[in-house]
C-alpha cells in the first residue's frame, strides 16, 4: 500500500502542497469569487423580490383608480337618468300642452263652421220659402187668375211646410 | 512470472516525484513536486476555471453560471440548515472543500489514461484527507472555543445527564469527539481508494482473461468489463457523495462548535 510504504518520504510535501494549494483555492476561489457568486444571487433574489412588492403595489393602486372610476361611472350614470327622465317629462308636458291647444283649435273651428252651417240651412230654408211663395202666387194667378198678396200666400206656403 | 501483463492494483496509489526531489528540501523536509501535487493543482485550475465562468453577474444566468450558482446555492442552504444564520460565514471554507474534494474524486476517476496521462486521485491519501480532516476539526476547535470559552465542555455533557454519571458520559462524549476527524479522513479515503481498487482490479481481470484466449475472454472479459461500466457510474456517484459527506460532517460539526446543543 504506497500510502504507507511511502509516507516517510511524501508526508512533508504532501502536506506542503496540500495547504498551498488548498490555501490558494480557499482564499482566490472561496474568499475572492464565491462571495461575488452569492451577491449576484442575492441581487437576483431581492431584485425579483422588489418587483414583485411593486407589481403588488401597482396592482392595488390599479384597482383602487378602478374602483374611483367605477365609483365615478356610476355616478355619471345616474346624473344622466336624471338628466333623461326630466327631459321626458319636458317633452311630454309640452306635447300635452301642444295637443290641448291644437284640439281647443279644432273645437273653435268645429263651433263655427257647424255655425256656418247652421246659417246657411236657414239661408236656404228661407230662400226656399220665398221661392215657394213666389212660385205659389205665380200657380194660383195662372191657374185661378187670382191676385193673391205676397203675405198671404207666404203663410199658405209656412202652414204647409210646418206641416210637412 | 515475469512475461505475464501483471496489474499491480496498488500501483495507481504510488506518489512518484516530478521534479524537485533533489534540491526541495526545506528544513530537512523534501518538499518535491509529485504527481499528487500535479493533480491538486489541476483540480486547483479546473476549479478556478470553472468558478470563474459563474462570475459574469448576469441578472439572467447562462448555463455555466447557473451551475456555478446552483452549487454555491446547495452549499448556502446546507450551512443555513445546519449552523443557521450564522452558517453563511462558513461557505468560502465548506464551499473550497466541497469543491475541491469533489473536483479531485471526479478528476481522478477521468479516463484519461487511454490519452497517456495518468490520473492521479490524492483524495485516495490519507495524508491527504487527513489534513483536510484537521483542518474542518480545528475550525471547530477554534470557533467553538473562541464562542463559548471554557463552556465548549459542557458539549460533552448532554442535557439531563444524572449527576452521577456525568463523568462517564464526558468520557464517552470526550472519545466519539476526538475521534471525528479520523472517521472524517478514513471515511474519504478508503471510499476512493476501494473504488480504485476495484476498477483496477477488474480491469486487471479483462486483460488477463482476454491474454488467456477468446474463450476466457468472451466468458470472463466481457461479464467483467460490463460491471466495470456499472461501477464506473457508481464511483461517480461515490465521488459526489464524499465530498457531500465530508463537507455536510464539517457543518454538523461546525454547528456544534456555534450552537453547542
Amino acid at each position: 500500500m504506497p500510502q504507507i510504504e511511502q509516507i516517510a518520504a511524501t508526508y512533508a510535501s504532501q502536506i506542503f502542497w496540500l495547504l498551498l494549494i488548498f490555501g490558494l483555492v480557499f482564499f482566490v476561489v472561496g474568499k475572492g469569487m464565491v462571495p461575488k457568486v452569492m451577491g449576484t444571487v442575492d441581487m437576483r433574489d431581492k431584485r425579483i423580490a422588489d418587483d414583485l412588492t411593486a407589481a403588488e403595489t401597482a396592482r392595488r393602486e390599479a384597482d383602487e383608480q378602478e374602483e374611483a372610476w367605477r365609483k365615478r361611472e356610476n355616478d355619471n350614470r345616474a346624473r344622466a337618468q336624471a338628466l333623461i327622465a326630466e327631459a321626458k317629462a319636458d317633452a311630454a308636458g309640452q306635447t300635452e300642452r301642444a295637443v290641448a291647444e291644437a284640439q281647443s283649435r279644432i273645437d273653435e273651428k268645429l263651433a263655427a263652421a257647424e255655425a256656418r252651417i247652421d246659417a246657411s240651412r236657414r239661408n236656404a230654408a228661407t230662400e226656399i220659402e220665398n221661392v215657394a211663395t213666389e212660385a205659389t202666387q205665380d200657380i194660383v194667378k195662372r191657374i185661378a187668375a187670382l191676385n193673391v198678396s205676397q203675405a198671404e200666400a207666404h203663410n199658405a206656403v209656412k202652414e204647409v211646410m210646418v206641416r210637412g | 512470472m515475469a512475461t505475464e501483463a501483471k496489474v499491480d492494483p496498488m500501483h495507481q496509489f504510488t506518489i512518484e516525484p516530478l521534479f524537485g526531489s533533489d534540491g526541495w528540501e526545506v528544513a530537512g523536509y523534501n518538499l518535491a513536486f509529485t504527481n499528487s501535487a500535479l493533480w491538486m493543482a489541476l483540480t486547483a485550475v479546473v476549479l478556478w476555471g470553472f468558478v470563474a465562468l459563474g462570475m459574469k453577474g448576469q441578472l439572467v444566468p447562462g448555463r455555466w453560471q447557473m451551475a456555478v450558482e446552483s452549487f454555491t446555492g446547495f452549499v448556502d442552504d446546507m450551512l443555513e440548515a445546519n449552523i443557521g444564520k450564522a452558517g453563511r460565514k462558513y461557505v468560502p471554507y465548506v464551499f473550497s472543500l466541497f469543491m475541491f474534494i469533489l473536483f479531485a474524486n471526479v478528476l481522478g476517476l477521468l479516463p484519461l489514461g487511454v490519452v497517456g496521462l495518468h490520473p492521479f486521485t490524492f483524495t485516495s491519501h490519507f495524508t491527504v484527507t487527513g489534513i483536510l480532516a484537521i483542518m474542518s476539526f480545528s475550525i471547530v476547535l477554534i470557533v467553538g472555543f473562541a464562542k463559548h470559552g471554557i463552556g465548549f465542555l459542557s458539549l460533552f455533557v448532554p442535557h439531563g445527564t444524572p449527576a452521577l454519571m456525568i463523568p462517564f458520559i464526558f468520557l464517552v462524549e470526550l472519545v466519539s469527539f476526538m475521534v471525528r476527524p479520523f472517521s472524517l479522513a478514513l471515511r474519504l479515503f478508503v471510499a476512493m481508494m476501494a473504488g480504485h481498487l476495484l476498477l483496477e482490479v477488474l480491469s486487471g481481470f479483462v486483460i488477463s482473461s482476454s491474454n488467456a484466449g477468446v474463450g476466457t475472454g468472451v466468458l470472463v472479459g466481457i461479464p467483467t468489463f460490463l460491471l466495470m461500466i456499472g461501477i464506473c457510474a457508481l464511483e461517480l456517484l461515490v465521488a459526489a457523495v464524499q465530498a457531500y459527506v465530508f463537507a455536510l460532517l464539517t457543518a454538523l460539526y461546525i454547528n456544534d462548535a456555534e450552537n453547542l446543543h
